[in-house]
């Protein structure tokens, strides 16, 4: 009862995933949180997915993963984001109702095999020799784990900001988590400080929908998870309206009093979603700000008003919510506050998430400075699997840039590091065309039965769909002749000559549909049955000669990734490599030679007197 | 730290002075073993240079560079000796002696100014074609690479389509925040110029071009004069001319320079297709190759006979037999010289016209190739419509820039560039 193989601290997003991740691995698991009723709580909006963020939450779950089945449980609004662009940056995202989200995460992680939930707070780490041996609870009770996976959040140094009022965590039992942050700090981690915000929420009976233009959730079939059969909530709209000059001038009129600009606040907030004074600040010339009104859930009257995340006093944020449109009788429930809270420079971690100071401990969520719901969920998922195959002989799945959004953002973080709160993007991933939301099984599911990570379910589910796959590819192969598509009005030239379908996909203006007519009944019938699989092998197709461009590029990037600079790489011995180098190296401490060439500010010249010496140095060794 | 590398960088021995470079963390520590006291940096200064054991070895002008603002980027010591062939031999073997000292393998020198950041991989490239420029017009293309040039303009071509790359991937990830509009019409012309531009350098006269020598290639039925102009044209006595038909059995090749133009001169077996000699056939064949490669044709045989866009060249103007050609582009006799030195400024003329310009950067093979990528990739920007597309486009754009200046390297590449290097560079 007191002796597991893995322990994992905190039952957030990147908790969830880690502890039923190492369990599925066959690691004796135990999840320690303050309280497990709060287990998958969203702190803040309940959405989940979006740009980038969708193909997280998409890998997670191809490895099994909790947070996509959640998603689909509590989802009251789907929309797949950049719907107008090319298929690889489509962005699926739901808004869940928090009460069904947390539910579902809790059904799974008490149904998961060989995971123990444990009551309490983690007070401190047993260290022997340097090595992580186990936790202590506040109460005193001591738990051994040679493997333990800090997934705490901001519990680090938290401080709210809203106006001039601040307060210090405010957390339960704050004071005794204390010695674990005493031991972080003690351990010498790089740490830095990050901010971030949330908007005043609303109460949806106090705003005037019928003067707003409303946002329905999509009318398509697709889900958040590939296990999931169908939607199952009853699906409600979003309303959009927009922030005023008078909004503006409010805000203008009070930024020496927002924690931000008066000198409170000086940590890094993320670019990516400011706050609605940092915009107001930066984009001054902009007559307003498109603000999405998003319904937390079905039996809430709270509205998350999504772009105006904000730590200015009460009564600004007030003024400013009344002079958008059908806000003018708004009420504010719980007005928008700041955080700012210490992360661990992942610098500090290897690409498994271990804290290269303290072997045995692994972080993951925003405790590395990342912000997000599935940002935090991936971290966990690598971070539970691989403890997990430390402690029971198994591989991890390998994962690197070109097969999943979670390698980049794991090699990003801890090679680059982060000079403001992490959050994915399609443009981080250079191999984005083959990292698509929508293939995300197919990239994953065989690596993570492979690994062992996969129940049976998700396993049975791939083998049909690899199946299917093998039913499907002669219909792609199926040759056409461009007459024939001319004599059926399509837009081709009528001496285009014979094409496969799978070439004929890749001209402007024809679609599957049209081809339809020459297919064998079969295999329309088997198309119509999985078009999932079909539309992905259609991208397939329509992305291939892209993608056998990029083969080139693959190889090489796979040579110098096979080119390993591991532990103990003397990276100082190393002939013409100036001090600044060797420092950059040395601190980033990338694993391989591809590695190398991602870590900042080294130059190509570097990194060719690397490779010469780690040639030498892979021989000799 | 790395090893303190030597070579003899002048010219093979004997010549007038020797250079010996050497490199390293312990080039001061072995000057001072040799010259027994040390140097104030970048003065020439006589000194005697001594064995282990104290006999002089020969007097040197020493100059010393204390690292890393030097060519190699680590401490460095030339020695200028007498360039006898035993001087330097001693003097290497007196080095050779130091502990924490070794021979430079080829490229060496210039391959730890790379890794030391002094060059880029262009900058590399060019050193190693100024080292082995024999014209003036390759000279002066070599040094616009090795100057850095080219680099700069890469640089500059990089950091447009990262602008570019920057402006479309925000419409990508921030479209649905309503912060970022759809692309501006001035996205697609940017890339228009930008593909232009680079269409322009993939068109331009190659690097090579300067080395093999504008190609001139001497064709007419035998007996019309080909050889013996050809070797009034070289000055020289390399193709045997004689009035047996067929005396010219292959293919010959001459480089010259002419008024610093580098040439190649190509005479040819007459063009007979009725020859019962098997390796005289086989000597036509090749002339009809050698037409093929050619850069201008000279056609000495009868007019409009000639392969298309051949000079005609009515030759033996001065012969009993000549056959006057009405609308030869030159009138000539081989054996006069009347008419030679005409053709002569006729061949210049076109071969700097074809030819890099004096000044400006050349590609060579990598080059053109890598930059032909990146042309590709913007061309195949230009049409895209899905921006997905015109983003990785423009990826692909950007890697080759990066190949171009050695951003991103590979071992292949590295060996192949330091392998042409003569050792003491
Ligand atoms: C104000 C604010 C607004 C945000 N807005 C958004 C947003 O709009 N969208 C978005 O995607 N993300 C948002 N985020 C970020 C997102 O909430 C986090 O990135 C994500 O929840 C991090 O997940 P996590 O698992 O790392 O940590 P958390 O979800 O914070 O989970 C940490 C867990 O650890 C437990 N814990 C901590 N210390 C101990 C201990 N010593 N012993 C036992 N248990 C412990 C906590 O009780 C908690 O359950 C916001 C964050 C904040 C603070
Ligand atoms: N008088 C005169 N004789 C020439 C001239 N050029 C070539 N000949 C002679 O013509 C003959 C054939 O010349 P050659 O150069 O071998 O012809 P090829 O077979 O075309 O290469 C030789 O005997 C030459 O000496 C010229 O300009 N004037
Ligand atoms: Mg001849």
């Amino acid at each position: 009862m007191h002796s597991f193989d893995v322990l994992v601290i905190g039952g957030g997003h990147a908790g969830a995933e880690a502890a039923c991740g190492a369990a599925r691995m066959g690691a004796r698991t135990g999840l320690v949180s303050f309280d497990l009723g709060a287990i998958g709580a969203m702190s803040c909006n309940p959405a989940i997915g979006g740009l980038g963020k969708g193909h997280l939450v998409r890998e997670v779950d191809a490895l099994d993963g909790v947070i996509g089945r959640a998603a689909d449980a509590g989802a009251i609004h789907y929309r797949m984001l950049n719907r107008s662009k090319g298929s690889a940056v489509w962005g699926p995202r739901v808004q869940a109702d928090r009460v069904l989200f947390k539910a579902e995460v809790q059904r799974i992680v008490k149904a998961q095999a060989n995971l123990t939930l444990i009551a309490g707070e983690a007070a401190a780490l047993r260290l022997e020799g340097g090595r992580v041996v186990g936790l202590e609870l506040a109460d005193g009770t001591a738990l051994d784990a040679p493997r333990v996976v800090l997934c705490t959040g901001t519990f680090l140094g938290g401080t709210l900001f809203r106006g001039e009022e601040c307060f210090t965590g405010g957390r339960i039992g704050e004071n005794s988590a204390q010695r674990l942050a005493e031991q972080l700090r003690g351990a010498d981690l790089p740490m830095a400080r990050l901010k971030t915000g949330t908007p005043p929420r609303i109460d949806g009976r106090t705003i005037d929908w019928a003067a707003l233009p409303e946002q329905a959730s999509d009318d398509e079939s697709w889900t958040m998870s590939a296990l999931t059969e169908k939607r199952a909530n009853p699906q409600v709209f979003c309303a959009i309206t927009r922030t005023t000059e008078a909004a503006h001038d409010a805000i203008r009129a009070n930024l020496h009093r927002s924690p931000l600009f008066s000198g409170a606040i000086d940590a890094a907030g993320p670019r990516y979603c400011p706050s609605i004074e940092d915009k107001i600040h930066r984009f001054g010339d902009r007559d307003g700000h498109q603000v999405f009104l998003e319904p937390e859930g079905l039996n809430t009257h709270l509205v998350y008003p999504n772009g105006i995340s904000t730590s200015l006093p009460v009564d600004v944020q007030h003024d400013m919510v009344r002079a958008m449109a059908g806000l003018s009788q708004a009420e504010i429930v719980e007005p928008g506050y700041a955080v700012e809270y210490d992360h661990i420079d992942p610098r500090a971690l290897t690409p498994d998430l271990q804290l290269r100071a303290i072997p045995g401990l692994y972080c993951a969520g925003q405790i590395n400075g990342t912000t997000g719901y599935e940002e935090a969920a991936a971290q966990g998922l690598i971070a539970g699997l691989n403890a997990a195959a430390a402690e029971t002989d198994r591989e991890a799945p390998v994962l690197d840039r070109a097969n999943s959004y979670i390698a980049v953002m794991v090699d990003d973080l801890t090679l680059q590091g982060v000079s403001e709160p992490y959050r994915m993007l399609t443009s981080r991933a250079e191999y984005r065309l083959r990292l698509r939301a929508n293939n995300a099984s197919t990239r994953l599911t065989k690596l993570g039965i492979e690994a062992g990570c996969v129940a049976d379910e998700r396993a049975q589910w791939f083998e049909h769909r690899e199946a299917m796959r093998a039913v499907l590819g002669p219909l792609f192969a199926q040759k056409l002749h461009s007459k024939e598509l001319a004599d059926s009005s399509l837009p081709v030239r009528r001496d285009g000559g014979e094409k496969p379908i799978s070439e004929w996909l890749r001209h402007d203006g024809v679609e599957f549909a049209d081809l339809m007519t020459w297919v064998d009944a079969e295999l329309v019938e088997a198309l119509c049955a999985n078009t999932d699989l079909a539309d992905e092998m259609a991208e397939d197709a329509a992305y291939e000669p892209y993608l056998a461009r990029q083969d080139a590029e693959l190889r090489d990037l796979r040579a110098s990734e096979n080119l390993a600079l591991a532990g103990d790489f003397p990276f100082a011995e190393v002939p013409g490599l100036s001090s600044e180098m060797i420092e950059r190296l040395t601190s980033a401490s990338p694993p391989t030679l591809a590695a190398a060439g991602r870590v900042p500010g080294v130059t190509p010249a570097a990194l060719s007197a690397l490779l010469v010496y780690a040639r030498r140095w892979q021989t000799a060794a | 730290m790395s090893d303190t590398i030597f070579a003899i960088s002048s010219g093979a021995p004997p010549a007038a002075i020797g250079v010996i470079r050497i490199s390293g963390p312990e080039a001061g520590s072995a000057l001072r073993k040799l010259a027994g006291r040390d140097f104030t940096p970048r003065r020439a200064s006589l000194a005697t240079l001594r064995d282990a054991d104290g006999g002089p070895l020969d007097q040197a002008l020493v100059l010393w560079f204390p690292g890393p603002a030097t060519a190699t980027g680590e401490d460095l010591a030339e020695l200028h000796c007498h360039g006898g062939r035993a001087v330097l031999v001693a003097v290497s073997g007196a080095l050779e002696a130091i502990p924490g000292l070794r021979a430079a393998e080829a490229g060496e020198f210039t391959r730890r100014a790379f890794a030391n950041g002094r060059i880029d991989l262009a900058e590399a490239e060019g050193l190693g074609e100024l080292l082995s420029a024999e014209t003036e017009l390759q000279r002066a293309a070599a040094i616009q690479m090795a100057g850095g040039a080219f680099s700069a303009q890469v640089e500059e071509w990089r950091t447009s389509v990262l602008r570019l790359s920057a402006q479309l991937e925000a419409a990508l990830d921030f479209s649905d925040e309503d912060d970022v509009s759809e692309m501006p019409p001035q996205f697609a012309e940017d890339i228009g110029a930008l593909s232009q531009e680079l269409d322009g350098w993939v068109s331009r006269p190659r690097a090579e071009k300067l080395g093999e020598g504008y190609r001139v290639v001497l064709a007419g039925p035998p007996n019309s004069g080909k050889s013996t102009l050809f070797n009034a044209l070289i000055e020289s006595e390399a193709a045997i001319t004689s009035d047996i038909a067929g005396t010219t059995r292959d293919v010959i090749e001459r480089n010259v320079a002419i008024a610093s133009v580098p040439f190649s001169f190509v005479d040819t077996a007459g063009l007979r297709d009725e020859s019962d000699d098997a390796i005289e056939r086989i000597g036509i064949d090749r002339a009809r190759e050698q037409l093929g490669r050619a850069d201008t044709i000279l056609w000495l045989g009868p007019e409009g006979e000639g392969p298309d866009g051949a000079w005609e060249v009515a030759a033996m103007s001065d012969a009993d037999d000549y056959q006057a050609k009405p609308s030869a582009n030159y009138v000539l006799s081989a054996t006069t010289g009347a008419g030679v030195d005409a053709l002569k400024q006729g061949l210049v003329a076109a071969a700097r016209a074809a030819l890099p310009k004096p000044g400006e950067a050349a590609l060579n093979a990598r080059q053109h190739s890598v930059l032909s990528d990146a042309a590709q990739a913007l061309r195949g920007a230009i049409g895209q419509r899905d921006p997905l597309l015109c983003a990785e486009e423009l990826r692909q754009a950007r890697g080759a820039f990066d190949r171009l200046i050695g951003r991103t390297t590979t071992e292949d590449m590295l060996d192949t560039l330091f392998g042409r290097f003569c050792i003491g560079k």
